[in-house]
């Protein structure tokens, strides 16, 4: 019997070693990813189990951490003005996860990114607690408070940048919320946490306006379309005659007509004319002259159709549609499917006010380590060049006339040079909703070009027409233009 | 011939070395690397040694003290490795069940039970080994051990079942039995005792049939009735683990018993047609099923203890995050204690540990087989393989369940989980093997001087 109990041997042997490979496979070859799975809760207890690193703007941390008594997890998320600053961090929550600059730096928050493993080997043998990494952001506390305040009780948004880098300013949603309210996990916290949420609440505070909402951008997209006319040779001076009719009777359509906000100088005006006063009919024949093609390339080059503008939190895709003719002449006046979202109109103002060159926005400088070495650092990089130098300079120069003496007066500064472009964005089947009201600008002084910024207010019912932005706006990025100069000082 | 003591038999009057002295040796590691894991748990958990852990170390060392010293009476010449490896099993297994009694979330403490059924576990294996004096005495047995099999298996159907398992006996007043645990052993002796009668005929009257050796219809009749009877466990107990072991088991001896291959084939395609049989109308089995095949799936938003369970194993990684440190207490219910004690073991030290673990399990079922192979008498032979044939199936069905090899069953890591019933039934599974080896190694008496030898030798002039 002993050739079949030989063989039972080498059986069972077999049964061992096949239990030997599959723990070899969970643990070691699938390790990580079952670690690291989201809903193991052990990574939300790893997460809370020592105090997170800090958001920090202009040098002072922007968030904190509080020790609790709450089961497993034994510190909770603070947060320094948050509902100024929720479109920004974005929230960690102990029973709600994370998301924003929260969740995307959360290993370097956390301290357990691999980055940190100088600092945690330290941490190992001089015994002390691991701890987190700070998160640098390139914001700008009193732009900040000028934006957050300047929404006030109105619901919008608000994106400012600085041209020459890219670097974030400013990012203001409102309503807003404080994600301290739900940063832990008692029954409390979730109540907070379901009545922010679009079911409970249709005003969205939880909705970050400023980079994951678009709009019909309006009026404001005329200095793209300006600049497509520019760079692509349709006209070459800003103050020569454009050959524009009035009325402008939409291509393809059997007389459907073009109009303009109330009664305004637009026969064959100049482009310097059409974009002080807001010509509908003068910017749309331009995209119907271009045609959709070369809108949608200059647009591009503004960073529409884009789904990947990390800074890092990701911004939602700001469309120029691919369109029939009359439908792509109302996208040329930022009507019909044309969306954009604050930041990106905020990138347009930048890209005209930094001769042409389009930086790539960021709001993170650097993520440093508990001991205060970088990590990271942010170098300015270049997204694009929509304009030629040149080009740049008159859409520059028309802009500038908007603020002087066109429908953006209410956005000069004394002693600086603004340039702006308001809109009103018609929304809603046959217009029926309230308008959104825009406004686009840039501050220069002689030291250089410190500021672009986007302003959208949402529901604006008092004004219907293409004033609106420059009465409800322009103030706002007013504000915060002044608030970025005088920190510049 | 130059002596007349040459003895013509294959066993040397020198038979292999006691090795008793090897077992001591090896029976204060096992008792001292408990002691050094229940400091462990102790100072990670409070900062402080356990205030238990004088009692703990003397009464596990005077368990393990007390068996070697029986072992080296009564059973001198058993294998040294068993008792030692067991002990260390169910000394490790104490710790975790001790170290899980620390979540309060995870109910009640455990180990003091755990450790009065250690205790009677280890007695029982002295009571077999004073009392059994020779293993073939089973022999006697071989029908009423059926009958005895049969009671048990059949019990827990009259009984309620526990978590969607019918594998209890309740008695009021006294707590719970799982009978199915001593019914492998029993069901072993009954086998063994059986299948010694039987072999020739089963082996030899059949006619070859495309390559394979056909048994007759009344030879192939005592395996469609295990069979069948597996099938009915599963289905009135919807217990998978057992009536695999028992099925598994039943094939095991007939092919050693029979030597022949095609044994393994009609076992194979009998179960392998039982099993689809019964999942295909057995919600029970296919839950199961379901659950090995997604493991990580969310149920009603939540996470289910097979994926907790699998993030246990997962977190622990290579070394493991030391024990008392994991967070095993997240696999909720009765479970963490005992089918899914091995969750802890991985989560807590590691694959590293979890490998020893698995290799002990491993060497100690090889021991049993080697057992086997040393029996000199084709019962002995086949009560060994029979023991540690259940005992490696048993081994593979939990510990593949539960790491996710196969699907999961209702089963106890032999020694480790925690469970009366079987920590009972495994030490006397160990002990019957050792009264094996003992035999078996044991050096034969000197042979008498043969008469006839002197006679031949005796050259009259």
């Amino acid at each position: 019997m002993n050739k079949p109990l030989r063989r039972v041997a080498i059986f069972c042997g077999l049964l061992v070693l096949a239990l030997l490979i599959r723990v070899n496979w969970v643990q070691f070859v699938q390790g990580d990813e079952l670690k690291n799975d989201p809903h193991n809760r052990r990574v939300a207890i790893e997460r809370y189990s020592t105090p997170r690193g800090n958001i920090i703007v202009d040098g002072k941390a922007i968030t904190g951490s509080t020790t609790t008594d709450s089961g497993d997890f034994k510190y909770k998320r603070t947060y320094k003005n948050g509902k100024m600053w929720a479109p920004v961090t974005g929230y960690a929550s102990q029973a709600f996860d994370a998301n924003q600059l929260e969740k995307l730096n959360d290993g370097i928050l956390s301290g357990t990114d691999d980055r940190l493993f100088f600092s945690r080997t330290v941490d190992m043998f001089t015994g002390s607690k691991q701890k987190g990494g700070n998160v640098v952001t390139t914001l700008d506390a009193k732009a900040q408070k000028a934006a957050f305040d300047g929404l006030g009780n109105q619901k919008g948004a608000v994106a400012a940048i600085n041209p020459e880098t890219g670097a974030i300013l400013a990012l203001a949603s409102t309503p807003s919320y404080d994600p301290s309210t739900f940063a832990g996990m008692s029954n409390k916290d979730a109540e907070a946490y379901l009545a922010l949420q679009k079911k409970k609440n249709p005003d969205e505070p939880m909705l970050n306006r400023a980079l994951r909402q678009t709009y019909p951008p309006g009026s404001t997209f005329k200095v793209v379309t300006a600049s497509a006319a520019l760079e692509n040779g349709l006209y070459d001076d800003v103050d020569s005659h454009t050959r524009s009719p009035l009325p402008y009777t939409l291509p393809d359509t059997s007389g459907i007509e073009l109009k303009n906000e109330g009664n305004i100088p637009c026969k064959n005006a100049t482009l310097r004319e059409a974009l002080r006063v807001s010509c509908n009919t003068v910017f749309g024949k331009i995209s119907a002259d271009l045609g959709n093609k070369k809108m949608m390339d200059e647009a591009e080059k503004f960073g529409f159709n884009n789904p990947g503008i990390n800074t890092p939190v990701r911004a939602s895709e700001s469309i120029f549609p691919k369109d029939n003719r009359p439908q792509n002449a109302m996208a040329g006046i930022g009507q019909a499917s044309n969306r954009a979202t604050p930041l990106q109109m905020a990138m347009v103002a930048s890209a005209v006010a930094n001769g042409g060159k389009l930086m790539k926005p960021y709001m993170v400088d650097s993520l440093v380590a508990p001991n205060l070495n970088v990590v990271q650092q942010h170098t300015p990089q270049e997204m694009s060049q929509p304009l030629s130098p040149e080009n740049a300079q008159k859409v520059q120069s028309i802009m500038e006339t908007v603020v002087k003496s066109g429908t953006g007066t209410a956005a000069q500064l004394p002693g600086v040079t603004v340039g702006g472009k308001t809109g009103t964005a018609q929304h809603g089947e046959n217009n029926k909703d309230n308008p959104y009201a825009w406004f686009i600008s840039y501050a220069k002084t002689n030291k250089g070009t410190p500021v672009a910024v986007a302003v959208v207010i949402e529901g604006s019912d008092t004004l219907r027409d293409d004033i609106a932005g420059g009465r409800l706006a322009a103030p706002v990025a007013k504000d915060v233009m002044r608030a970025v100069l005088e920190g510049e000082k | 011939m130059s002596s007349s003591t040459t003895n013509t038999t294959t066993i040397g009057t020198i038979g292999a070395p006691s090795r008793r002295n090897t077992e001591l040796a090896m029976l204060i590691f096992a008792v001292l690397i408990p002691v050094f894991a229940y400091v462990n748990v102790g100072l990670a958990k409070d900062g402080t040694v356990p205030a238990g852990v004088l009692g703990y170390s003397l009464g596990l060392g005077l368990l393990a003290g007390v068996a070697h010293l029986v072992v080296r009476k009564w059973a001198p010449y058993a294998d040294p490795l068993m008792l030692p490896i067991s002990t260390l099993l169910n000394g490790l297994g104490l710790i975790f069940i001790w170290r899980l009694d620390q979540e309060p979330s995870l109910g009640k403490a455990m180990a003091p039970n755990q450790l009065m059924w250690s205790t009677l576990g280890v007695a029982f294996f002295l009571a077999i080994l004073i009392f059994l004096k020779d293993h073939r005495v089973l022999q006697r047995y071989t029908y009423i051990s059926m009958v005895v099999a049969l009671v048990l298996l059949v019990a827990p159907m009259f009984f309620p079942g526990v978590n969607g398992a019918k594998i209890w006996i309740t008695i009021p007043g006294l707590g719970s039995l799982q009978p199915g645990e001593f019914a492998k052993i029993i069901i072993a002796i009954f086998f063994a005792g059986y299948l010694m009668v039987k072999r020739d005929a089963l082996a030899l009257a059949s006619r070859r049939f495309m390559g394979l050796y056909l048994p007759r219809g009344r030879d192939l009749g005592p395996i469609l009735v295990i069979w069948a009877l597996s099938l009915m466990i599963l289905v009135f107990e919807t217990d998978l683990g057992t009536s695999l072991l028992f099925f598994g088991l039943f094939v095991v001896m007939l092919y050693v018993a029979t030597e022949r291959t095609s044994w393994i084939v009609f076992g194979l395609l009998l179960s392998a047609g039982g099993a689809v049989a019964v999942a295909t109308f057995e919600s029970h089995v296919q839950t199961r099923v379901h659950n090995w095949l997604n493991p990580l799936e969310l149920l009603d938003g939540g996470v289910t203890e097979t994926a907790q369970a699998m993030y246990s194993f997962g977190s622990g990684g290579i070394l493991g995050s030391g024990l008392g440190q994991g967070y095993s207490r997240l696999i909720l219910g009765i479970a963490p204690k005992s089918d899914y004690i091995l969750a802890t073991v991985g989560e807590e030290v590691g694959l590293a540990g979890l490998m020893a673990i698995l290799l002990l399990y491993g060497l100690l079922i090889e021991r049993g087989i080697r057992t086997a192979l040393a029996a000199r008498d084709p019962f002995g032979k086949l009560l060994a393989i029979g023991l540690s044939g259940a005992f490696a199936l048993q081994v593979f069905v939990v510990a593949g369940g539960v790491t996710g090899l196969i699907p999961l069953t209702g089963m106890t890591m032999p020694f480790l989980a925690q469970g009366g019933s079987s920590v009972i039934a495994n030490w006397a599974l160990v002990a019957i093997l050792l009264r094996i080896s003992d035999t078996a190694r044991r050096p034969a008496p000197a042979p008498a001087p043969s008469t006839d030898a002197e006679m031949t030798q005796v050259v009259r002039p």
